[in-house]
């Protein structure tokens, strides 16, 4: 047994460790920006087969290494050196613990010896990141690094995921010692899986059964679970219809039948409608937050609720619920899926509820007012969907456009739609998109973006072209910072402040100025060929769309309102 | 409804941070909060008291639980626990008499009387938060010049 783990051990630098135990979780790139605390870990990448991707700004590294994770449900890898390299990601982390995103981040952190001492780029990263990690690791000597990497990859990408952060002093990088790569561990206080309670499984069905209006809300987790088929299944079996968070946005084809799309802020109308009329709601994987439900008080007091989640600390948050199943919702929904056929549940009958819903639907999608002009945001991002094949993924920046996305970009092939939906971190989308389209590099990958947002993180440009990762940024460009303007419009009485970023810069010149493509798209006919030129060619494109500032999103519900006080087009 | 919670941590630098920034971050207040470490010096104890309703303990059990570092959390049912808080009080001595009362008040708590000086004395209280405020109250009129408490520890009855 000693002798067995003699021959296992090895010598080298926690550099080397760091590097080797990334190998064997299977990383095979990192995105990242070197600096004087993570030298020594730079210096492996000559000596090993992980990729390093150069980006211009540590934030975009971490939203890079959150597309990643998002799309191939592996932890993505950001690198970034101590102090102001460590404080640049942090906001990238906190992305990812809010929308429960699998991430690995390495920062590079003093020598053991200066900590504390305010040396040159010291932060105590540790401390300020400890509220926005699922965990974070400070090893101390060489020797821990291989299973603080090995815990760090097992707690980002299992139960709920969210981000780790290893901060690694230089001289532990530095130092050698006799390495452990060890195949099992044990983490005492970490219990990621619950089983599912079939009971209370069996009890949501037959609340289901008898309730007058029952209605599927899908969140997030049904998309990190990648629930669908599972869905999919009891919504039809069912006849349930089906709204999602924002977040859970295509988790259900949005060209299904009884797809009503997102509720909440901008949701669509029909969904709102139907969720504020509904009974009792099976709630899948999300955690009722203000933007998609509106008044707390006023939803839970009119609704039955069943509530599903990995998270039992979500069990009771935001929502009373009065059956709660916990467990990974994919489980929990196969268990269902199991139930209804044994009981051989399959409606075919439309009830008086579903016949309202599809009424309300064909309603809706008839008379709500969109922008009369020929680039409205509806028309817009219905020629982007129109063009792009169903596989490809889109990730959004943060604003009008991402809401716009939200109402009137269907997603048909469930969870190819990504988006900055807790935190709601502008500038989140372009390099989100650079990761995603490094996980599945043969789709097209599109940021719809607006240029307030894209002006946040624009320089991943040179990321894009320089390692050739060939994304296209599908810019609605109304020159301002549309989302806080509409709202200075509607509640500020049009007392418009910081909201004008003119027209500045040109977007096809500073797309050009990077080596990339610029196009300019004014016509509907210009952004078809645009799109089509777009998805053929095999460098990084921004479409630049120039839109109506005055355009807003509507429907809306505004803050502290309930879904049925929805302000509409007039 | 006040609650008493017993959460049981991997003994390593920085969980008092942890569990202490998850109150201040989730809105929840801390009453009182005490730590050691236990027979194994693998783990420590806290307790820690806390304010709010039925519906607030259960998400800060929960907060707490969902950490990676704790390794049990449970909230303490107030009558099946022995829960003891140590309090030090200075309190001054005005009057030739002072020092005899507040030592008669001390027997009457079960408290022990330390340091007396010619113009001030020291108790040494463990009891529940109830009887300390009691006593606080009574000792307020002498005047009471510091007091320090160490919050409360707490023990569930019985043998598991």
């Amino acid at each position: 047994m000693a002798s067995d783990l003699m021959n296992k051990m090895e010598s080298m630098t926690g550099a080397k460790a760091l590097m080797m135990a990334m190998e064997k979780e299977g990383v095979k790139q990192v995105f990242g920006l070197p600096g004087g605390a993570n030298l020594p870990m730079y210096d492996e990448f000559a000596r090993c087969d992980i990729r390093h991707i150069l980006v211009r700004h540590e934030q975009s590294a971490a939203h890079m290494a959150d597309g990643f994770g998002r799309v191939s449900r592996k932890p993505g890898v950001c690198f970034a050196t101590s102090g102001p390299g460590a404080t640049n990601i942090l906001t990238g982390i906190a992305t990812a613990q809010a929308d429960s995103a699998p991430m690995i981040a390495v920062t590079g952190q003093v020598p053991v010896a200066m900590i504390g001492r305010d040396a040159f780029q010291e932060s105590d990263i540790i401390g300020m990141a400890n509220p926005v990690v699922k965990y974070a690791f400070q090893p101390r000597t060489a020797a821990e690094i291989p299973e603080s990497v090995k815990k760090g990859f097992f707690i980002a990408e299992t139960g709920r995921p969210g981000p780790v952060l290893i901060d690694i002093p230089k001289d532990v990088q530095i130092n050698e010692a006799e390495m452990i790569f060890p195949d099992e561990f044990k983490i005492q206080g970490y219990h990621p899986w619950a089983d599912p309670d079939i009971t209370n499984v069996e009890k949501a069905i037959d609340m289901l059964l008898h309730s007058e209006k029952p209605i599927i809300l899908a969140g997030g987790g049904t998309i990190i679970s990648s629930a669908f088929a599972e869905l999919q299944a009891i919504a039809e079996a069912l006849m349930l219809p089906v709204v999602t968070t924002f977040k859970g946005k295509g988790a259900f084809p949005e060209n299904h039948p009884l797809s009503l799309g997102p509720i909440g802020m901008h949701g669509h109308a029909e969904a709102n409608k139907m969720m504020a009329e509904a009974d009792c709601v099976l709630a899948i994987g999300t955690r009722f937050s203000d933007r998609s439900v509106g008044t707390f008080e006023e939803f839970e007091k009119r609704l039955k609720i069943i509530h599903m989640d990995i998270d039992p600390a979500e069990i009771g948050k935001n929502q009373t619920a009065q059956i709660a199943v916990v467990g990974d919702v994919r489980s929990s929904l196969r268990i269902m899926v199991k139930l209804l056929l044994q009981r051989a549940i399959k409606k075919t009958e439309e009830t008086p509820w579903i016949k309202h819903v599809k009424e309300t639907k064909s309603y809706w999608k008839e008379n709500l007012k969109l922008h009369p002009g020929e680039m409205g945001a509806a028309k817009i991002l219905r020629k982007l969907r129109e063009l792009l094949p169903s596989e490809s993924i889109v990730t959004t920046e943060v604003g009008q456009h991402q809401m716009w996305a939200s109402l009137f970009y269907d997603v048909i092939q469930p969870g190819t739609f990504f988006s900055s939906t807790g935190l709601g971190t502008m500038g989140w989308g372009f390099p989100a998109a650079i990761g995603a389209k490094v996980a599945k590099p043969n789709v097209p990958v599109v940021d719809i973006a607006g240029d307030g947002s894209f002006s946040m993180t624009e320089n991943s440009l040179a990321t894009a072209v320089l390692e050739d990762i060939p994304v296209i940024v599908f810019l609605l460009n109304n020159s301002s910072l549309g989302m806080v303007a509409q709202w200075q419009r509607t509640f500020y009485n049009r007392r418009m402040n910081g909201v004008d970023q003119g027209h500045c810069p040109d977007y096809v010149k500073l797309a050009e100025s990077y080596g990339a493509q610029g196009i300019r798209a004014q016509s509907i006919d210009e952004l078809d060929k645009a799109i089509k030129t777009a998805l053929s060619s095999d460098v990084a494109t921004v479409i630049d769309i120039p839109i109506d500032p005055e355009e807003d999103v509507l429907p809306f519900v505004a803050p502290g309102t309930s879904l049925s006080e929805m302000i509409l087009p007039s | 409804m006040w609650a008493i919670l017993s959460i049981l941590v991997q003994n390593k630098p920085g969980i008092l941070f942890k569990v202490t920034h998850l109150f201040r971050s989730r809105n929840f207040n801390i009453d009182s909060i005490s730590v050691g470490v236990t027979d194994n010096p693998d783990y420590s104890k806290m307790t820690i008291t806390t304010y709010g309703d039925e519906k607030q303990v259960e998400q800060i059990v929960k907060q707490l639980d969902k950490m990676i570092d704790t390794v049990k959390v449970e909230q303490l049912d107030e009558h099946k626990t022995v829960y003891r808080e140590l309090c030090l009080f200075k309190i001054k001595l005005s009057n030739a008499s002072d020092s005899m009362e507040i030592n008669k008040l001390a027997n009457a708590y079960g408290g022990k009387v330390h340091d007396v000086k010619k113009d001030s004395i020291m108790v040494e209280l463990t009891a529940t938060p109830d009887q300390i405020y009691a006593f606080e109250e009574l000792a307020k009129p002498f005047g009471i010049i510091d007091m320090a408490r160490t919050g409360v520890a707490a023990l569930q009855r019985g043998g598991t």
